[in-house]
C-alpha cells in the first residue's frame, strides 16, 4: 500500500471572472520510504498539490489517502493528529521570531502535551541531527537561511513524522546551502525511513535526491516516473522544457566559468 | 519685555485648578480608551472574517466615524439625543460615549489591519504542526498581532487625549476650559494672561502625552531587536 495516494484530485479556485483550475484529476501514489519530487514551472499547481496532501488546501473533488485513511473523512481532531505525522517545511522557514532555536523545536511538542523536560531533551537530539547543537540559544534573526531551514527541519522531526513535505524548501537558499539541506533530507530519509515529498521548480533538486518524480503542467499531471528515466527520455513537453532550461543554465554557468 | 502673564497661575488655587482640569481630560480619554480596547479588539477580529454582511456593517460604521467631525458627534449625543429621548445625560458621560464610539472604530480597524498583515503561511505552518484554530490564534497570531498593534494604538491614545479639548464645547470643564476661565477672571488685572495660561495648558498636554509616546517608541525599539 502506498503511503500517500491521491485519487482523481481536482482543485478549483473561484475567481471573479473565471474559475482557476489549479489541479485537474490528479492520480498519484507515493511509496513509503522514497523521496518523491514534484516539479513544474511556477503556477503549475505544485504548491496546491502538496497542500492537499495534509489538507491545508481542501480539494474540490477526489480522495486523499494517507496510509489508506481518507483525510477528507477524518474529524477535526483526527486530522490534527494525522497532521503531526505529516511534517512540512516551507520556503520561508516560518519560525517563531520571539523564541530561541531550542524553544522553536520544543513548541510542537509543548502543544502536543509533552512535558517540558522531555521536550527539551528530545529537542536537543533533533538539533544534533540537523547539526545545530551549538545554536540552541540563538534567535532566528541571528541565523543564516540554511540554518533557519535546519531549525525548521528539527521542529518538524519533533512531531515524529512519517512523511515530510517540502514546499520549495531550498528556493530561498544559495546553491551551496541548497546542497547541504538536500543532503540532510536524504540522510533523514535513509536513517529514519521518513518519506519525503519535495516540491520544486529546480531540476537540480530532483536530480540530486529524488527517486521518482512527477511533472506538473498547468494543473495536469504530465508525467510520472523514475528520475533517471524522465531525465534520459522525457515524454511530456513540460519535462522537456524543464530539462532544456536546466541545460541552458548549465551552459551559462560554463560560459561564465570560461570567461 | 512685556509681562508674560505667568503670574496669574500663582494666584489663589489657579495651578491646582488647571491640574484638576487636566485630570478631567485624561479621565475622559482613558475611560474611552478602555472601552475602545474592550469593544474594538473583538470587533476587529470579527472584521477580519470574510463574511460580507459583517464587513458591510462594520465598513458603514467606520465610514460614519471617519466622516463625522467629533464635535458634531458630541453635539448630537449631548444636545440631540437628550431632547429627542428626553433623558438626562451628563456632559462627561456624553463625551465618554462619543470618544468610545470613535476609538472603538479606529481600534477595530487597527486590529483588522494587524491581523490581515500576518502572512498566510504563518497560519499554514502552525496548522501543519497539528495545532487547532484556537492554539494557532493564541500562540502564533496574537503575539505577532500585538507587536504590530501596540505602537499604532498608543498613537491613537495620544490623539484621543488631544481631541478631548473639544468637550468643553458641551460644557465639560476640562483643562482648556479652566484655562479660559482663569483668563476671563483676570482680564483687567493681568491682560497678558492668555499667553501664560495657554502656554501652560500646552505644557500640560505635553506632560500627558509625551510619556505615552516614549513608551511606544521604547516598545517598538525593543521588539525590533528580537
Amino acid at each position: 500500500m502506498s503511503i500517500i495516494e491521491l485519487k482523481n484530485v481536482s482543485k478549483t479556485f473561484d475567481a471573479k471572472k473565471s474559475n482557476i483550475h489549479a489541479l485537474s484529476n490528479i492520480d498519484l501514489c507515493v511509496e513509503e520510504g522514497e523521496i518523491f519530487g514534484v516539479i513544474g514551472l511556477s503556477g503549475a499547481g505544485k504548491s496546491t498539490l502538496v497542500r492537499c496532501m495534509n489538507l491545508l488546501e481542501k480539494p474540490t473533488d477526489g480522495e486523499i489517502l494517507i496510509d489508506g485513511k481518507n483525510l477528507l473523512k477524518l474529524s477535526n481532531r483526527e486530522l490534527r493528529l494525522m497532521r503531526r505525522e505529516i511534517g512540512m517545511i516551507f520556503q520561508h522557514f516560518n519560525l517563531l521570531m520571539q523564541r530561541n532555536v531550542l524553544d522553536n523545536v520544543c513548541f510542537p511538542m509543548e502543544i502536543a502535551g509533552v512535558s517540558k523536560a522531555e521536550a527539551r531533551k528530545r529537542a536537543k537530539q533533533y538539533l544534533d541531527i540537523v547539526g545545530l547543537s551549538d545554536k540552541a540559544k540563538a534567535y532566528p534573526v541571528q541565523l543564516s537561511g540554511g540554518q533557519k531551514q535546519r531549525v525548521a527541519i528539527a521542529r518538524t522531526l519533533a512531531s515524529n513524522p512519517r512523511i515530510i513535505l517540502c514546499d520549495e524548501a531550498t528556493s530561498a537558499l544559495d546553491p551551496q546551502t541548497t546542497g547541504t539541506i538536500l543532503n540532510l533530507l536524504k540522510q533523514i530519509n535513509k536513517e529514519y525511513q521518513i518519506t519525503v515529498v519535495v516540491i520544486t521548480h529546480e531540476m537540480r533538486v530532483v536530480e540530486e535526491i529524488c527517486d521518482r518524480v512527477a511533472v506538473l503542467d498547468h494543473g495536469v499531471l504530465a508525467e510520472v516516473g523514475d528520475v533517471k528515466e524522465v531525465f534520459k527520455a522525457p515524454k511530456s513537453n513540460a519535462a522537456k522544457a524543464l530539462l532544456l532550461e536546466r541545460k541552458i543554465k548549465q551552459l551559462e554557468g560554463d560560459v561564465a566559468n570560461d570567461i | 519685555m512685556q509681562n508674560l502673564g505667568i503670574d496669574v497661575l500663582f494666584k489663589g488655587t489657579n495651578m491646582m485648578r488647571l491640574l484638576g482640569g487636566l485630570w478631567v481630560s485624561l479621565r475622559i480619554s482613558l475611560i474611552a480608551v478602555l472601552f475602545s480596547i474592550l469593544l474594538g479588539v473583538p470587533l476587529g477580529i470579527l472584521m477580519s472574517r470574510k463574511s460580507r454582511i459583517i464587513r458591510a456593517i462594520t465598513r458603514l460604521y467606520l465610514e460614519i466615524v471617519r466622516i463625522m467631525p467629533q464635535m458634531v458627534l458630541l453635539f448630537i449625543v449631548f444636545f440631540g439625543t437628550t431632547r429627542v429621548f428626553g433623558w438626562n445625560l451628563d456632559a462627561e458621560v456624553a463625551s465618554v460615549i462619543v470618544f468610545s464610539f470613535w476609538g472603538c472604530a479606529e481600534m477595530s480597524d487597527l486590529v483588522r489591519g494587524a491581523l490581515i498583515s500576518i502572512p498566510k503561511h504563518q497560519y499554514e505552518s502552525a496548522k501543519a504542526l497539528g495545532m487547532n484554530s484556537l492554539t494557532v490564534f493564541v500562540f502564533i497570531i496574537l503575539p505577532q498581532t500585538i507587536r504590530r498593534l501596540l505602537p499604532l494604538s498608543i498613537n491613537l491614545v495620544t490623539r484621543m487625549i488631544k481631541t478631548t479639548s473639544l468637550v468643553m464645547m458641551i460644557g465639560v470643564v476640562e483643562v482648556l476650559k479652566v484655562g479660559q476661565q482663569i483668563i476671563e477672571a483676570n482680564r483687567t488685572s493681568s491682560p497678558n494672561a492668555a499667553f501664560g495660561v495657554y502656554g501652560t495648558v500646552l505644557l500640560l498636554y505635553f506632560i500627558g502625552c509625551w510619556p505615552i509616546s516614549m513608551l511606544s517608541k521604547y516598545l517598538e525599539k525593543k521588539w525590533n531587536n528580537v
